[in-house]
């Protein structure tokens, strides 16, 4: 098969982008969730409510934000709230439909580590840490977690658990008494996982056209279920790509833009 | 309240061994009195910030802090901050230890310690491996539900510093745009040092505007582009391309002492840091053309 005329990041970009719906509130991280949400809003979703963890809700940005606190995103917002109050009073209230998580290992049932590769203590890589993600997946109605499929990353256990997303399966979510239902979707650059409802375990629903079931299996360290038939994702229309690229461009431009030094 | 210029505000108020406290999520971020405190050489310092960003990365990297209390520490949209990953996987320049919260834990923390509680409460790190790493993070039961509900203790720096955009000759200080944890940071500390862009006879605050009342603020120092390379609404657009260059300048530590050593301890305050960065940068960058 000869590559697509789009990357795997445009191919999940556009894949969130349309599990998101019009008027939803959702919880946007930087990179490729934030790209999408604003691809959706762009889009098929014009009231999309985007509430950046900095404490911004309802941001219309019209270049992706480098940082989760870039000053546009408070100068488009409906309303600015500190710290405190966007995880105490909107994530933990339960006023989020839509959290969006990425991650460096996934484990079979949706638990996210980004937090060390190794051990804790004397770690082989250090990972930025918790940030907002656990409560994240804790409190928004449901998640969508981003992340590229490899044995690397969908490994058979976590070095780190930083976020929970269905435990250690079976009941384990409702044991935590966690408010949220845990990650919905994993979009993942074969295609899309979703929650077995029983046991929590994630299964393979859907596959990006060029992709086999066998590549999703190797890049996934432990035996992968996959569903029967497999759905086949659309790929992305010349209108999503068309908006994404003007944004990205938009975006790489105004990030490379000297600024003055303020003397 | 006294009107103190950065340096004798540091030389007064920060000492060895403290606790500090330096706040601004992305916005606001008091990089020109961090600057400041290396200096001075100030020691074994127990760095507190949820994101450490740059200006710990710089701290850290010139060997001033002994332990770091954090939620997350990248360089947004960037990649690793690899001064704090040099001493957590490799101890240089010298050991860090490290308390680690998520963001909710954090600001949970700053409000208890703002409201002078011993601990706060969140429903959150419910199955995760972090209180198995932090002992502080503990649970307690509802007495009215019976639901356990994790705790954290109340964070409370000797010093917290802030940058805001404008204080008045009282002291009084006006903050606007993203606020994150400062009001919480700032009243839970013991001393509270601001930076700001400008020092006005007026305030100008809308009603319910973000304002800390001298009262509260032990001292003010003006300290034009005092956030940069962060931003303060209204005066300046944060230097994503920095944020962007520091990547390359921080990744080794060779790179990073000759950067700090010129700009940052080789220069006598942060205008002259600033004029230091203006030199260095080729004529067309120097210009730029506004944001």
């Amino acid at each position: 098969m000869s590559a697509p005329p789009w990357t795997a990041d445009e191919m999940m970009t556009v894949a969130a982008a349309r599990l998101l719906w019009d008027g939803c509130v959702c919880f946007v991280g930087i990179g490729l969730p934030s790209a999408a949400a604003n691809l959706a809003r762009q889009t098929h979703a014009p009231g999309l409510v985007l509430v950046y963890e900095s404490g911004t809700i309802g941001s219309r940005p019209d270049v992706l934000p480098l940082s989760i606190g870039d000053g546009e995103l408070a100068e488009t917002a409906t309303a600015v709230v500190s710290l405190p109050e966007i995880f105490a009073y909107w994530l933990q209230g339960g006023r989020i439909d839509v959290g969006f998580l990425g991650a460096a290992q996934i484990d079979r049932f949706g638990n996210l580590n980004s937090t060390v590769i190794g051990d804790y203590a004397s770690p082989r890589t250090r990972l930025p840490g918790a940030g907002g993600a656990p409560e994240i997946a804790t409190h928004a109605k449901r998640t969508f977690v981003l992340l590229k499929q490899s044995p690397r990353s969908f490994v058979p256990r976590l070095d780190f658990r930083t976020s929970v997303g269905f435990g250690d399966g079976g009941g384990s979510r409702t044991r935590l008494r966690s408010p949220g239902q845990g990650p919905q979707a994993v979009i993942t650059d074969c295609g899309l996982l979703k929650p077995e409802p029983l046991t929590g375990e994630l299964r393979l629903v859907a596959l990006f056209e060029n992709v086999g079931v066998e590549a999703a299996r190797k890049a996934t360290g432990w035996p992968l279920d996959v569903a029967d038939p497999l759905e086949a994702l659309a790929p992305p229309t010349d209108e999503e790509l068309r908006v994404l690229r003007d944004l990205q461009e938009r975006t790489s431009r105004a990030h490379r833009r000297p600024v003055p030094l303020p003397v | 309240m006294p009107l103190l210029s950065l340096k004798d505000a540091v030389a007064r108020h920060v000492r060895d061994g403290q606790t500090l406290a330096l706040e601004g999520f992305t916005h606001l971020i008091p990089f020109a009195a961090a600057h400041e405190v290396l200096r001075q050489g100030r020691r074994d310092l127990h760095l507190v910030r949820m994101t450490p960003d740059l200006v710990y990365d710089q701290m850290i990297g010139a060997g001033c802090a002994r332990a770091l209390t954090f939620s997350w520490g990248g360089n947004p949209g960037v990649g690793s901050l690899h001064r704090l990953r040099d001493a957590v996987e490799n101890g240089w320049p010298r050991s860090l230890a490290i308390t680690e919260h998520s963001h909710a834990g954090m600001a949970t923390a700053y409000t208890a310690g703002a409201s002078r509680l011993p601990f706060g409460l969140l429903r959150g790190y419910a199955g995760t491996d972090l209180p198995a790493v932090n002992g502080q993070i503990r649970s307690v039961t509802c007495p009215y539900t019976g639901e356990s509900i994790a705790t954290v203790p109340a964070l409370r720096p000797d010093v917290t510093i802030l940058h805001a955009q404008r204080a008045d000759r009282r002291g009084n200080v006006l903050l606007r745009g993203i606020v994150g944890a400062q009001r919480e940071a700032a009243l839970a500390a013991t001393t509270l040092l601001v930076t700001v862009e400008e020092v006005a006879d007026d305030l100008q605050s809308d009603l319910n505007a973000f304002v800390l009342p001298h009262f509260v603020v032990t001292a003010v120092s003006q300290v034009p582009g005092g956030a940069w390379p962060s931003y303060a609404h209204g005066y300046y657009a944060r230097d994503n391309a920095f944020y962007q260059e520091w990547d390359e300048i921080a990744r080794d530590r060779a790179t990073f002492t000759a950067w700090m050593d010129r700009h940052v301890l080789g220069t006598t305050d942060h205008a002259a840091f600033l004029r230091s960065l203006q030199a260095a940068r080729p004529a067309e960058v120097a210009g730029g053309d506004g944001r």
